[in-house]
């Protein structure tokens, strides 16, 4: 119990930033019309495409003799990054469509 | 060691200029993606705002590789030869492949996209307890002052990201599959059960794992059950729902990203993984209003395709259907003061929006009122249509959202609806024995006429009959979307 505390103690910033993102990812999409239902989901799934950065940390913190971290890093690395750059592109073909109205 | 940042207070600070700069990098990504996904939720500033969150990730990416500093040993990445080759591998298939799908395909890609990500996370998770399971080795070893239990707390989160991380990719796989038609719907009785048993299962090996870190093994039985999990968990839910389940799994993987940023103290992770958990789940809500369900309607799933029990039997002896020629088609829409067109799935795969908007123009020509109903769920994502239309140049104004329609069906002469099935099925407004009962549609028997083009006879993604194609005002028009389509321009043109 103790030691629960102690790590809550050591790790409220994080906590703090949870509980407030919670809050901001709600209130940020809460007006949207289902016409972008699909886009923003598309946008929202290159965002957490950000998993790439702990790939990258994986991968350059291996050491250079431990093949299974870099196989996996490596690997890692890859899928992050068709994630994020998938989806950033996959969502500006959807929205490049509605903006030739005028 | 890597535990500095569950360790909290007790880590000493780099105070360089490269790891201020990277706080700043970090600042810019996490502020971008909020940004991102705010103007994401305008269509004014929609496409502004993925620019601005792809700006914010490149900066955290770059910022990443070329500043970040382990908090302990203080030491810069390298493999610097790996990660780039990684980055290009991986950003030369993104960019194929999300160039090349065609828009029809854009939900299984989405899909796909969040599966990779997932992936990702699980992958982090297991080199990461390989890493602490050898420090977890060496403190044992060396009986040294640190007990066991400050690994636990860094351990719990590598767990959670591996479950979820895998959970998402096998279950974004099975929607994938299903999307393109590679994956039947399957279910056994007591499905649910079982899979609530194999998640209880995957929980009990995780709090196990959490309280002895040594026991190695249980990591991979984590990963194979939560594997299976995701499949099992997935594989029931018909098609009509995959893009409820696309939102769902698109958050966990958020989640699973804000695991990774618990274990490296890393912010920008943290915010764009809990953003888009927090934004995903309320999307995935949203989605589900829309269908008139709940989420738990949905994943418990009173839709799966194979059980067509109540709605089989009522509906088997509904009579004859009518067919109409292409010519009298074509004849009573030019002579119709407006017409309503209802796309749906059908017109998707028929790759028929250009047809269908070039019979647009030539009816509006003739002076004939054409307008589109769209409902909220139809084709495969909420707002597919709208998607797809606006690729044909449809204009906006044209497009009416389902209560629009609704109010307008009464003074309408003719409804022509393409490929869409379930969501004129009047079963869900009559029929408190169907599964889709409950569902709002679009109320087209309040037309005059309705003619409805399909393949076939077949049922929809729902799999149950459509009342609405037996009554007297209803005619078919079988055929493919789009040659269908071209031959009434033709018709009409004719005319």
């Amino acid at each position: 119990m103790h030691s629960l505390l102690q790590w809550i103690t050591n790790n409220q910033q994080i906590i703090y930033i949870v509980i407030l993102m919670v809050f901001v990812g709600i209130e940020v999409i809460g007006r949207v019309p289902s016409v972008l239902h699909t886009p923003l989901m598309s946008g929202a799934n290159a965002i957490h495409g950000v998993v790439i950065i702990g790939a990258i940390i994986v991968m350059g913190k291996a050491e250079t003799d431990n093949y299974l971290a870099i196989t996996l890093g490596f690997l890692a690395v890859i899928l992050g990054t068709i994630n994020v750059v998938g989806g950033f592109v996959v969502t500006d073909r959807m929205l490049e469509m509605f903006k030739k109205k005028k | 060691m890597s535990l500095a940042p569950l360790r909290g207070i007790g880590a000493n600070k780099i105070n360089t200029m490269g790891h201020n700069l990277l706080t700043i990098c970090y600042l810019i990504g996490s502020i971008t993606f909020i940004l991102g996904l705010k103007m994401l939720s305008n269509p004014a500033t929609a496409r502004k705002g993925n620019l601005v969150a792809a700006f914010g990730m490149t900066v955290a990416i770059l910022g990443t590789i070329f500043l970040y500093r382990n908090e302990e040993t203080h030491a810069h990445l390298h493999n610097f030869l790996w990660i780039f080759g990684g980055l290009l591998i991986g950003g030369i298939i993104g960019t194929l492949s999300a160039k090349k799908v065609k828009m029809t395909s854009m939900p299984e890609m989405v899909s796909l996209f969040n599966g990779m990500g997932g992936a990702c996370a699980a992958l982090i998770s297991l080199v990461e307890f390989n890493h602490i399971s050898k420090e977890v080795a060496a403190s044992e070893i060396s009986m040294s002052l640190i007990s066991i239990s400050v690994f636990r707390p860094t351990v719990l989160i590598i767990v959670i990201g591996l479950i979820i991380g895998s959970v998402s990719f096998a279950g974004s796989m099975i929607a994938w599959g299903k999307l393109n038609g590679k994956v039947k719907d399957y279910s056994f009785t007591g499905q649910n059960v079982f899979n609530l048993i194999l998640l209880a299962i995957a929980i009990g090996a995780a709090t196990y794992l959490v309280i002895d870190p040594t026991q190695t093994y249980l990591l991979y039985c984590i990963l194979g059950l939560a594997l299976v999990y995701g499949i099992l968990f997935v594989m029931p839910i018909g098609g009509a729902d995959m893009p409820v389940v696309i939102s769902l799994l698109n958050s966990f993987t958020g989640v699973a990203a804000a695991c990774g940023g618990f274990l490296y103290n890393n912010k920008v992770m943290l915010t764009g993984g809990i953003l888009v958990g927090a934004a995903g789940t309320l999307l995935t809500i949203l989605m589900c209003k829309a269908m008139n369900r709940s989420l738990v309607n949905v994943l418990v799933g009173s839709f799966g395709g194979s059980k067509n029990t109540a709605a089989g039997a009522g509906t088997t002896d509904q009579g004859t259907y009518k067919e109409i020629s292409l010519s009298d088609a074509a004849m009573v829409m030019s002579y119709a003061n407006k017409v309503m067109i209802v796309p749906g799935y059908g017109l998707a795969v028929a790759q028929a929006q250009h047809t269908c908007h070039e019979l647009e123009k030539i009816l509006t020509e003739k002076g004939v009122e054409v307008k589109y109903a769209i409902h909220p769920v139809a084709g495969r994502m909420p707002g597919h249509m709208n998607v797809l239309l606006a690729e044909a140049d449809v204009s906006y104004d044209v497009l009416l959202e389902m209560e629009q329609a609704n109010d307008e069906f009464k003074t309408t002469d003719v409804v022509l609806i393409l490929g869409a099935n379930d969501v004129v099925n009047p079963a869900a407004k009559n029929d408190p024995a169907s599964p889709i009962y409950g569902m709002p549609i679009l109320e087209v028997e309040q037309a005059k006429n309705v003619i409805v083009n399909k393949r076939s006879m077949k049922p929809g993604y729902a799999g149950i009959e459509n009342d609405l194609f037996f009554q007297p005002k209803t005619s078919m028009l079988f055929g493919d979307a789009k040659k269908v389509l071209q031959d009434l321009c033709a018709e009409v043109k004719a005319i």
